[in-house]
């Protein structure tokens, strides 16, 4: 390509054709306004057709009551409160599930991802066995799965399982909940009402889904990377521990995971985005998650472009964070080079 | 290759530009409907007595009743339909990108989506309202004994609304439990999940007589919460089209009235001397011409569904399996609402 020699000199001006800088900033020019362009198009014309059509639009109906309850929520709500607040409600709960499904998601498959290591024959198995069923069957079966085992094997909400104060049964987990009133700390029974029981702090069977189902899924895709990771440690420092005299366990713990770690986070930041990227079923099983709170407010505003863009821009933000936290823990345990 | 890169690049600006100033079109309903040979209409995907297909694929329905005599009055044969089954949450997004020409889909006629939403309501064709459905078992008789539970309810619809209406009047605290789609809410409402389901009080009835085997388990709760005037929608922008589906119906209501049915809406245009009578067949007046259609468009749309008297019973009535009353669906002189503007 670039024989110069062959060639006379280039021309001095830069600003020529015949400039490989030149030609390069024109190409770049020519794209950057042909992808604006592109944009622009898709945005007038969507706008556009809605007017004709008649199609009211905007963001004003944020602070309009929503008028719709929600079934569970971390945060205080009332239906007489916003869409706004009902869409932050959402975003709690898609975060609740999200961060809680993280951490278990690491825990189980850093496990199982240990245990394809195993000396013992039937653990290595079996974690081979999990990696292989949970892999390779979609995610919104599993949450289905889980969810009707729930509803239907637990017993009616009439007459839950009962030990001590926890109830079990189909209207969820009831556990007694503390309470600060007048002043103390105080415990709050949960007891059998007339149909279902009341007071205390439950645990909805759809939460119970979801994080079950992204756990249990997620942490196949955990294992592999642990796997990967531990495999990419060089043997030689698995003969070097034994050397001196460590244990299995401590080879594991001391050795081999902390170099791995190098090696696994950058494909763990990965599943942890997909788990929060893929709380989003929930909607299929009934858990009030940030698209489950769009689709009602969708329906009843009609403002279904600027719902969808608000979604994506929440999990746009919520990827990007959990890549910025992931990115700094990564910087942390890579090896400085001294 | 400098230069051909140069003539695509100047190729792409020149496409975008010219992209970019086309004209917004939705062009003529009816023409697209005769050139395309089919009217789209969008359905439930399965509410039976409203919307359900057999096994065959062929579909039934009050709802689908509609589709049908639409397509006997435009294009003369009430077979050629195509049926777009969609969930609650599409059903106005298809219908606003022009996916579907009608939706027929027990859809509730509201302000908000009159004004916002871009779309014109036609004319009801089931007065319907909202209602809860509890197992016998549980011992409620009413829908005020129901505080603090838990309900099982379809998103994309008015009935999440109208439930937190109710339950802030009478201070209920209902939990409602939201699904994305019929079969998951229903399904969760059979597995014992909510102790109560919420939905139009036809939709109640047509789910207990399709998931149960013993409908006596389950008990519709005698109050009905809210207005449900249910009815086909049109796009907004094609006026014709708009008045052709709304006369399609009121010629409907308006035949049971004067008695014409399927079996004898022939032998009475040739017989039958009442003036609307014969103005319905077309025998007299051609009220076809105005709304861009042939005479017989009445003529037909009878003979493919009967007119609304026999589209219920066939559908819904007392005879079928859902065992719905006539009501407030009974004609005006009859203690009903169906009362059709005049053919005329």
């Amino acid at each position: 390509m670039s024989l110069p020699s062959h060639r006379p000199p280039p021309p001095r001006s830069r600003w020529s054709w015949r400039s490989q800088a030149f030609r390069g900033v024109v190409y770049q020019v020519v794209a950057v306004v042909a992808v604006g362009l592109a944009i622009w198009f898709l945005v007038h014309n969507t706008l556009e057709n809605m007017r004709v059509r008649g199609i009211q639009s905007g963001f004003d109906f944020l602070l309009q009551p929503a008028g719709f309850d929600i079934g569970e929520s971390l945060l205080p709500y009332d239906s007489s409160e916003s869409y706004l607040k009902a869409l932050t409600v959402g975003l709690s709960n898609t975060l609740r599930v999200a961060v809680l499904g993280i951490g278990f998601t690491t825990v189980l498959g850093t496990l199982l991802g240990v245990g394809r290591f195993s000396r013992n024959a039937l653990v290595r198995g079996l974690c081979a066995a999990y990696v292989d069923v949970f892999r390779n069957i979609p995610l919104l079966l599993q949450l289905l799965m889980w969810y009707l085992t729930l509803t239907e094997l637990l017993p009616d909400a009439l007459e839950p399982w009962q030990l001590g104060s926890v109830f079990l049964s189909k209207g969820g987990l009831t556990v007694p909940a503390l309470v600060w009133e007048q002043g103390h700390m105080g415990l709050n029974l949960p007891m059998k009402g007339e149909f279902a029981v009341e007071g205390g702090a439950s645990i909805t069977p759809e939460f119970l889904a979801v994080l079950l189902g992204l756990t249990v899924y997620t942490a196949a895709f955990v294992a592999e990377v642990v796997r990967a990771g531990i495999q990419s440690v060089p043997l030689g420092q698995s003969e070097a521990a034994a050397a001196l005299g460590l244990s299995k366990r401590q080879e594991m713990r001391l050795v081999m995971l902390p170099q791995a770690l190098r090696v696994i986070i950058p494909p763990l930041t990965n599943q942890f985005l997909n788990l929060t990227k893929n709380s989003s079923l929930a909607v299929a099983i009934g858990y009030p998650d940030v698209v489950s709170i769009s689709n009602t407010t969708i329906n009843q505003t009609g403002r279904a472009v600027e719902c969808i863009a608000i979604v994506m821009l929440i999990y746009l933000a919520t990827s990007l964070t959990t890549s910025v936290l992931m990115n700094r823990y990564n910087a942390r345990t890579t090896i400085r080079e001294r | 290759m400098t230069r051909l890169c140069f003539k695509w690049g100047t190729a792409a600006i020149a496409l975008t530009t010219s992209l970019a100033t086309l004209p917004a079109q939705a062009g003529k309903t009816l023409d697209a409907i005769k050139a395309r040979g089919q009217v789209v209409c969008g359905v439930n995907s399965g509410l039976a007595g409203f919307s359900v297909a057999d096994s065959n694929g062929k579909w039934a329905g009050l709802d689908v009743d509609v589709c049908r005599a639409i397509a006997a009055a435009t294009l003369g044969d009430p077979e050629k339909v195509k049926y777009v089954p969609l969930i609650a949450a599409q059903r106005f997004t298809a219908l606003q990108a022009g996916e579907i020409d009608v939706l027929s889909r027990n859809t509730t006629f509201t302000l908000n989506r009159d004004a916002a939403l871009g779309l014109h309501m036609t004319a009801v064709t089931y007065y319907d309202g909202q209602g809860f459905m509890v197992p016998v078992k549980s011992k409620i008789k009413s829908a005020k004994q129901l505080k603090g539970q838990t309900v099982c309810v379809q998103s994309g619809t008015t009935t999440e609304k109208n439930m937190t209406d109710f339950s802030k009047a009478f201070g209920l605290n209902l939990k409602p439990v939201v699904f994305e789609k019929p079969e998951a809410t229903i399904a969760a409402y059979f597995a014992g999940r909510c102790l109560a389901f919420t939905t139009d009080a036809s939709g109640l009835a047509s789910y207990r007589n399709k998931e149960t085997k013993d409908p006596g388990e389950h008990l519709i709760l005698p109050e009905l919460i809210s207005k449900e005037p249910l009815g086909p929608m049109v796009r907004r922008g094609d006026d014709e089209w708009f008045a052709i589906v709304k006369w399609v119906i009121h010629g409907l209501v308006e035949a049971e009235e004067y008695g014409l049915t399927q079996g004898n809406v022939l032998a009475e245009k040739a017989r039958s001397t009442d003036p609307v009578v014969q103005r319905i067949t077309g025998a007299t007046e051609d009220t076809g011409k105005n709304l861009g259609l042939d005479r017989d468009w009445m003529v037909r749309a009878l003979q493919a569904s009967g007119n609304y008297g026999e589209m219920f019973e066939r559908n819904v009535g007392p005879k079928t399996p859902l065992a719905l009353q006539r009501g407030l669906n009974a004609q005006w002189n009859k203690g009903g609402l169906m009362y059709a503007y005049p053919l005329r």
